[in-house]
């Protein structure tokens, strides 16, 4: 397939797992904030909002503080944020309008009408929570509609595998960084443990990606940093963890390889990540420091990304 | 100006023939009913995304054309002629093509004048001599033809550069036979939906000499923010090529080649829907980011087909048109069965003296324009707007040309106070391969939706039907 064709797809997939994640971090926010303040302590959660997006060094260029009526437009409907849920979802739509001839209908769909509604209902943002819960709950559908119609209508080639390599890297990304802001209070020192105001934090990074309830029926426990980051990072049944995304990373990425005859630095820096992945556990990671971990993950996966780039996409 | 031909009702009251059953369906439908489809029909396109853009609108930069849900219907007989007719306009235009870039014996017969054609701007030097495969220089012509009785089909434009518009013929009608099912029932419509077929067979057939035995086409477009893009991926998709843009393809050895996840491809027939000036940036402006380097020297290595051949605006435009009778009757000896407008050249001192005169009851073209801009329609515009248009006339005659206003034919449309007659034109798409040339019956029928407007144009408000030829 066309080079151009591999690279849209691809960032299509990015966007949309982007906008979701977003919206699933705004809600995660949301929902800490509305405790009373005992709960939460004296960390800005919208300021961390914006670490987990990525975004709060554009942020601050032109905001003195973050609060959720600003990090909310900011994250949500700015212009001027490149990865804002709007703006994603425009990308979305220009990378689908590029590819259309690679796209199914029902994807072409889902896209279509979601930046149809973006523009019908929500061109002026939101004004109450109400109508925010409902904006959110639309991200999150259409990066489901979007999933399920890739999952259930594409062929199975390489721009099916292209289109998964995006999701998977975007996803990884994410899952990274909300463990590179959060990663403090998973850290199992003393002083933390147990206490209410990391029971919500906790449950919070969990409800980000969408993982509350995998926490119970995994471990069947009650909240600790330690798994938390155990599901995060290593267990692989949950498609959100670093290591559920490398299983798919290299697969895909071995089904192109398979079907081209040909293997690459891609396949080869894929199954290296995946193995340091399956060769950990919790405990060597909390001992040689879970910053460093996770800094060094969201490095490696972020060069996996550039190698497939210059591999196939340009 | 004349009363327009009614396509469907005969004065003194009888209905034409082809009409009548449509005539008895609209009886028996409630116009809720027909409002219902049509909002439908809009909703339909909304969600396909059949969409275009306008220039210079920043209001919104994708736009619905709209659509009409009322048919515009021809009979078997009358489409008979007319695409005998077509046919042999295709074929006098790809000889005249050919004629210019090799012998020129058109221009010392003394029928076109030499300074037409080489001070043209649309004139292609690179073109002299040039073989291109098969002597096929249009291999998509759409001709823009209109009605002023019932006997006579008249040529109002000939498109041989990059002629748009094919998928709404091709969507029209997929959304008319899901809207009512039963009134495609009660009529035998000629159906449409080969076209991606023959489009591709003529393509095929117009592959270099040397070329596999299943040539690559590959569509080439300038991008989503182009007004036609979704045509372009429509066909692509459609006629299972790639959609490539200029920077997909390379020029390596005097061979065209795709970008693919899996290497270069090489790649034998262009269905371009980039203009001549934007092809390459070596030969042609050195400021487009559309085109491929090197493109014209592997054209002209003969290594790629590029559909439409380069320099075909010589042949459709509006100065050279108005000798278009002639240029039938030169290479086919044949009188031409269309017909052309009556046009004044204002080149010419007698006909320029003419128009100056009678500016009020004609309109005036610019002989390079498109898309109805720039164009002066004397019994619509101010007194202001005239003695402008003057000024610019008479500093440079030889930018324009003059037609009479025509009362192009009406067919009954939606409008605000129910079923009126709108003003129509139609434009069917001429295919040319190295055997043979094709026309699916039918073709884009644009309808002025305002009452009493003559400019059909998407681009100024102009909305579509479909076109029905019923087969006897």
């Amino acid at each position: 397939m066309l080079s151009r064709t591999a690279e849209n797809l691809y960032w299509l997939a990015r966007y949309v797992e982007r906008a979701e994640y977003l919206a699933r971090t705004i809600d995660a926010t949301l929902r800490v904030t509305a405790l009373p303040a005992a709960y939460i302590g004296k960390t800005n959660e919208w300021d961390s909002a914006l670490l987990t997006a990525g975004v709060a060094e554009s942020f601050y260029q032109t905001h003195e503080e973050a609060n959720e009526h600003n990090v909310v437009d900011y994250l949500s409907f700015s212009a001027d944020n490149p990865s804002s849920i709007r703006n994603c979802i425009e990308a979305a739509r220009l990378n689908s309008r590029s590819v259309r001839t690679a796209l199914t209908s029902e994807m072409w769909d889902t896209i279509n009408s979601a930046w149809i509604e973006l523009q019908a209902v929500w061109s002026k943002g939101t004004s109450t929570r109400e109508d925010l819960a409902k904006f959110l709950r639309f991200v999150q559908e259409t990066s489901l509609r979007f999933d399920g119609s890739a999952y259930r209508t594409m062929l199975r080639n390489d721009a099916y595998w292209f289109s998964r390599l995006g999701l998977h890297l975007e996803r990884a990304d994410n899952t990274a960084r909300i463990l590179d802001v959060k990663y403090h209070v998973l850290l199992p020192e003393e002083e933390h443990v147990g206490g209410p105001l990391d029971f919500y934090q906790w449950s919070s990074i969990l409800r980000s990606v969408s993982a509350l309830t995998a926490y119970h029926w995994v471990y069947r426990e009650t909240l600790k940093p330690w798994l938390v980051a155990d599901l995060l990072i290593l267990n692989g049944t949950l498609p959100r963890s670093l290591a559920s995304c490398y299983d798919n990373l290299t697969r895909n990425l071995d089904q192109i390889g398979v079907a081209y005859g040909r293997q690459g630095p891609a396949q080869r820096h894929a199954r290296g990540i995946r193995n340091r992945l399956e060769h950990s556990n919790m405990n060597d990671i909390f001992q040689h420091g879970v910053h460093e971990f996770i800094q060094e993950f969201i490095a490696d996966n972020s060069r996996l990304g550039e190698i497939i780039t210059k591999q196939y996409l340009i | 100006m004349a009363v327009a031909f009614d396509e469907m009702n005969i004065p003194g009251g009888d209905l034409r023939p082809a009409y009548q059953e449509l005539a008895r369906w609209l009886k028996e439908t409630p116009p809720e009913a027909l409002e219902y489809r049509r909002q439908e029909a809009e909703l339909l396109f909304r969600r396909i995304g059949i969409t275009f853009a306008v220039y210079g609108d920043t209001e919104s930069t994708e736009r619905l054309i709209p659509f009409d849900v009322i048919p515009r219907i021809m009979s078997g007989k009358e489409w008979t002629l007319l695409e005998k007719g077509l046919k042999q306009r295709v074929r006098a235009l790809n000889m005249f093509l050919r004629d210019i870039y090799h012998g020129r014996d058109i221009l010392r017969a003394g029928i076109v004048p030499d300074d037409l054609i080489f001070q043209n701007p649309v004139f292609r030097p690179e073109m002299n001599g040039q073989q291109v495969p098969h002597d096929v220089y249009v291999h998509i012509a759409g001709i823009d033809i209109i009605r002023v009785d019932a006997e006579d089909f008249i040529v109002l434009e000939d498109n041989a550069r990059t002629p748009s518009g094919v998928s709404y013929m091709l969507e029209n009608r997929e959304i008319m036979m899901r809207l009512f099912p039963d009134l495609f029932a009660r009529h035998r419509v000629a159906p449409v939906e080969r076209y991606p077929d023959e489009l591709l067979s003529a393509l095929c057939s117009v592959a270099p000499n040397g070329a596999s035995g299943e040539p690559t086409v590959a569509l080439l477009t300038p991008g989503v923010y182009n007004s036609a893009y979704y045509e372009h991926s429509f066909l692509a998709d459609k006629l299972g090529i790639e959609l490539v843009e200029g920077r997909d393809l390379i020029v390596k050895n005097n061979e065209v080649f795709m970008r693919t996840t899996e290497g270069v491809k090489r790649v034998d027939v262009i269905y371009r829907r980039v203009d001549d000036d934007f092809l390459d940036p070596l030969t042609f402006r050195p400021d487009s980011a559309l085109g491929v380097p090197g493109l014209m020297s592997a054209y002209a290595a003969g290594n790629i087909t590029l559909a439409n051949a380069v320099g075909t605006g010589i042949a459709d435009d509006k100065a050279i048109y108005s000798y278009m009778p002639e240029i039938v009757k030169f290479y086919l000896g044949e009188e031409p069965i269309l017909k052309n407008v009556q046009t004044w050249r204002c080149r010419e001192p007698k006909d320029l003296a003419y128009v100056l005169d009678h500016l009020g009851d004609l309109v005036v073209k610019e002989v390079h324009g498109s898309g109805g801009y720039g164009m002066l329609i004397g019994p619509a515009a101010t007194k202001a707007t005239i003695e402008a248009f003057r000024e610019k006339l008479k500093r440079e005659p030889e930018g324009f040309i003059a037609q009479p206003t025509l009362a192009l034919s009406t067919c009954p449309t939606c409008t605000a106070s129910g079923l009126a007659p709108r003003h129509v034109d139609l434009r069917p798409f001429v295919l040319t391969g190295s055997k043979s040339t094709t026309i699916v019956p039918g073709g884009l029928t644009r309808v002025a939706l305002k009452e009493g407007s003559l400019v059909v144009n998407s681009s100024q408000g102009g909305g579509t039907k479909d076109t029905w030829i019923l087969d006897e």
